[in-house]
């Protein structure tokens, strides 16, 4: 009954879709506001039903029904309650349903917080937005039906993918989809834009918090995943430039593109017609990786179930979406007003190479992403574009901006000075050149790049704090007075700081464990010790243990440095009961920022196991950088200059200050 | 500077960067992809010696043989030609005799594939679509056409 209930709130929203994809736009285009002020109402009651649908689905979850079709196929009265709910997204329909929910979510916070927004620029976006609902939803119940029922329910179901039976499919996917899903405002605000014709102060102020917002979990997500990879897939690595990880990389790029060129448009209103093309690409691609993911196209862990008509349908939703909006685009822009101009050397100028590189560094990924499966397609000539090639295209062309990156924040509007702003980061200079001289004398000529890498990282971080300190003006006022300043600057510069410094943190990271790793591979018996880094590893025997719905073999091993004691480390190698799959489950000990990576082999019968041991330094300082850089984000979400549609002070327009930018 | 300076300065820095980045992409694609090959490509086509491949098909039943510091050898299989195959870690999970697998690596000298990276599937209902056509192209593939992806 609930399941119906689910399904019946699915089919309305897609009915009520249809009429939000209508009515506020003839309103808005022939200024009737009566139909405008249909759209806010329609955006919440979108969100109540489908959140309705949501919660029957995950009730059939929790309540293992195998009379579900989709619970029967991901599901086991045996799992664990966590992943019972975690696996409401942990199948192909279900994460779709959750791609919905924070789709209508989206429309449903302009609904109810853009009431400062011109009443035709608010109808527009939702009937934009709702565009995109509708063909979602239509997509679900076409191909994805995630509330199809079993004629003859079976006693028990096939239980979720074992690599997925994990605490980061609680995290990762909802993270990442509302980065994903959130480009789809700044997408239906650009449209909107384009199709009333103008972009005026308020449209400038709402793309920039909406993005950020966007901007934010994404990062989140991406991080997340990829300590989800590395430390459950066994492979020690914590990237593989793997088609599926580009799709959610290439939005990134372009949403930090976008981020930063909304800057610009927003304090000087240049730039606009480029931004609005941005966060057109910006979401485009946030498609693209869903269709990448989700149509089979590719094989991973990422591609559940494959269906030939899913993949075709997706990639009608692509063409219609990115087609449209950009014969929109090319038909509407030059209709956009342009204005502000400015010098090659000066805060538009930094900002203008930011997105130069970005987009550039985006389309190299673009390429090495859709090239293989374009080639495929046309000659059936099959190959694989790896590490090699992103290392080749992604690095160089990231090394210029990030040696650009402390001068962006110090370069004022308009015209800037360039001998000044190298004045003041003298200091970050010399932090940069000491950090490379030093990890050069460490290595020597064994490796030559990474003492760079170590000062490239260094002067990044080393960069946003003397922007700090540019700002307080320390070295002018005194320590005092500059703590007084300090406390009050904006947020939207304690943002930029932040995750410029996150940046620098986390390309340290990338350097140290990349050209510092160490590895040994071995085959161990009880008793054999391996050196790693000056740590001794020893094996002392493997026992079997049994889990909820799992049984596992549990290498134990005592780390000792010195002769001392320091840990005992216990990875594992699983066999999932239901799908009789096995699975490594890696040992990993963190001491300070680096980490010891434990990842067993096949037993080999007579106690003998194969062991993989890694000493990364520093590594977790990738993710953390990701966290530094997303709560520079918040911060600038903070600014109260910047509060989500604000066009005028913030101080006349509390009421209009919704949750997200707090 | 006038503001025809400016635009052109605008227009020629991302002239610039386009180009580089073009470049770069050409470049590395030439260079730096990896052609897949099956176990028959390699014994008809006579690759070089010291060039990147990516070999995949199945893993031959009865092949797999350990060696005592982690080491493995097998033999891959498209059930027309088979090449051994040579490797140093921790095999995949789901890494079995009879299996799809795909390996990437050079092939030495001495005919023998060193592998430094075994990718098998994520899951059991997927057989790698490289090696499932691969066998298609043999004749040996049993599956259906779903059971391919």
């Amino acid at each position: 009954m609930i399941v119906e209930l689910g399904h019946y709130a699915l089919v309305l929203a897609f009915a009520l879709t249809l009429v939000q994809c209508v009515l506020p736009l003839w309103g808005a285009l022939s200024g009737d506001s009566r139909l405008m002020a249909v759209a806010p109402p329609i955006s919440v009651t979108l969100f109540v039903l489908i959140l309705i649908s949501f919660v029957a689905l995950t009730i059939a979850y929790l309540a293992s029904d195998f009379s579900v079709l989709n619970v029967v196929q991901n599901s086991h009265s045996a799992k664990p309650l966590l992943y019972k709910f975690t696996g409401v997204w942990g199948n192909h329909e279900g994460s779709m349903l959750l791609w919905v929910l924070i789709l209508v979510f989206f429309g449903a916070l302009v609904g109810l917080f853009g009431g400062n927004l011109p009443q035709d620029l608010k109808a527009a976006t939702l009937a934009v937005q709702s565009w995109v609902t509708g063909g979602f939803i239509l997509f679900l119940l076409a191909t994805s039906n995630p509330f199809a029922r079993v004629p003859n329910p079976p006693l028990e179901g096939a239980d979720l993918n074992p690599i997925l039976q994990d605490i980061g499919l609680a995290i990762h996917p909802p993270l990442l989809y509302v980065g994903y899903v959130g480009f789809s405002i700044t997408f239906s605000f650009a449209v909107a834009a384009l199709i009333l014709g103008r972009t005026d102060a308020a449209w400038a102020r709402w793309v920039r918090p909406w993005t950020l917002l966007a901007w934010c979990f994404l990062t989140l997500g991406i991080a997340m995943g990829s300590y989800w990879a590395y430390y459950e897939l066994g492979w020690g690595g914590w990237w593989f430039w793997d088609p599926v990880e580009n799709a959610s990389f290439m939005p990134w790029l372009a949403g930090t593109a976008l981020l930063h060129s909304a800057i610009v448009m927003e304090k000087r209103e240049a730039l606009k017609v480029w931004t609005v093309l941005l966060a057109i690409f910006t979401f485009s691609l946030s498609l693209l990786g869903t269709f990448l993911v989700r149509s089979g196209v590719l094989t991973s862990v990422h591609a559940f179930a494959t269906d030939p008509a899913r993949g075709v349908f997706i990639l009608g939703l692509l063409c219609f979406f990115i087609g449209g909006s950009l014969a929109l685009y090319a038909w509407r822009a030059p209709m956009l007003k342009q204005g502000g101009l400015f010098a090659p050397i000066s805060r538009e100028g930094g900002l203008v190479l930011n997105n130069l590189f970005l987009t550039a560094a985006c389309t190299a990924v673009f390429v090495g992403t859709l090239y293989p499966l374009a080639l495929d397609a046309v000659t059936g000539e099959k190959i694989s574009v790896g590490e090699p090639f992103f290392n080749l295209t992604f690095g160089p062309l990231m090394i210029p901006l990030l040696m650009a990156i402390p001068f962006g924040p110090i370069l004022s509007w308009k015209r800037g000075d360039l001998l000044a702003a190298c004045q003041r980061l003298y200091a970050a200079f010399g932090l940069a050149l000491v950090f490379t001289l030093f990890t050069f004398w460490l290595w020597g000529m064994e490796k030559v790049l990474a003492p760079l890498g170590v000062g490239l990282a260094v002067w990044v971080m080393a960069g946003a704090v003397s922007e700090i300190v540019t700002r307080v003006k320390f070295f002018e006022i005194g320590p005092k007075r500059a703590f007084s300043r300090l406390v009050g600057l904006p947020g939207s510069a304690w943002g930029t700081a932040l995750a410029h410094f996150g940046v620098g943190v986390t390309v340290l990271g990338i350097v140290t464990a990349s050209a510092f790793q160490e590895e040994r591979i071995e085959t161990m018996r009880p008793g054999d010790t391996v050196e790693v880094d000056g740590y001794s590893v020893t094996f002392d025997g493997a026992v079997p243990r049994q889990g909820p719905n799992f049984t596992e073999e549990v290498g134990h091993f005592t780390v000792r440095q010195g002769g001392a004691f320091v840990t005992n480390m216990e990875p594992s190698k699983r066999v999932y009961t239901a799908r009789q799959m096995p699975t490594t489950e890696a040992g990993i000990h963190t001491f300070g920022f680096s980490q010891l990576y434990l990842s067993l082999g096949e037993s080999r019968g007579d106690g003998a196991v194969d062991v993989r041991v890694y000493f990364k330094p520093l590594i977790t300082l990738i993710w953390i950088g990701c966290v530094i850089m997303s709560i520079g984000a918040v911060f600038s979400m903070a600014d109260r200059r910047l509060r989500i549609g604000a066009p005028k002070p913030a101080a006349k327009r509390k009421s209009a200050q919704p949750a997200p930018a707090e | 500077m006038t503001r025809k300076q400016r635009r052109l300065t605008l227009i020629g820095s991302a002239g610039a960067v386009l180009a580089v980045a073009l470049g770069l992409i050409l470049f590395a694609l030439n260079d730096q992809i990896v052609f897949f090959q099956s176990p028959t490509d390699i014994t008809e086509k006579d690759i070089p010696a010291g060039q990147r491949i990516r070999l995949g098909g199945l893993v031959e039943e009865g092949s797999v043989v350990r060696s005592d510091n982690a080491e493995v050898s097998f033999r891959v299989t498209d059930m027309a030609n088979a090449v051994a195959v040579t490797y140093k870690g921790i095999l995949p999970d789901l890494f079995r005799e009879g299996q799809g697998v795909v390996t990437e690596g050079i092939v030495g000298t001495d005919g023998v594939f060193v592998a430094d990276s075994v990718l098998a599937k994520h899951d059991e209902n997927y057989m790698p679509k490289e090696v499932a056509e691969a066998l298609k192209d043999q004749g040996h593939w049993q599956g259906g056409e779903g059971e391919a992806n």
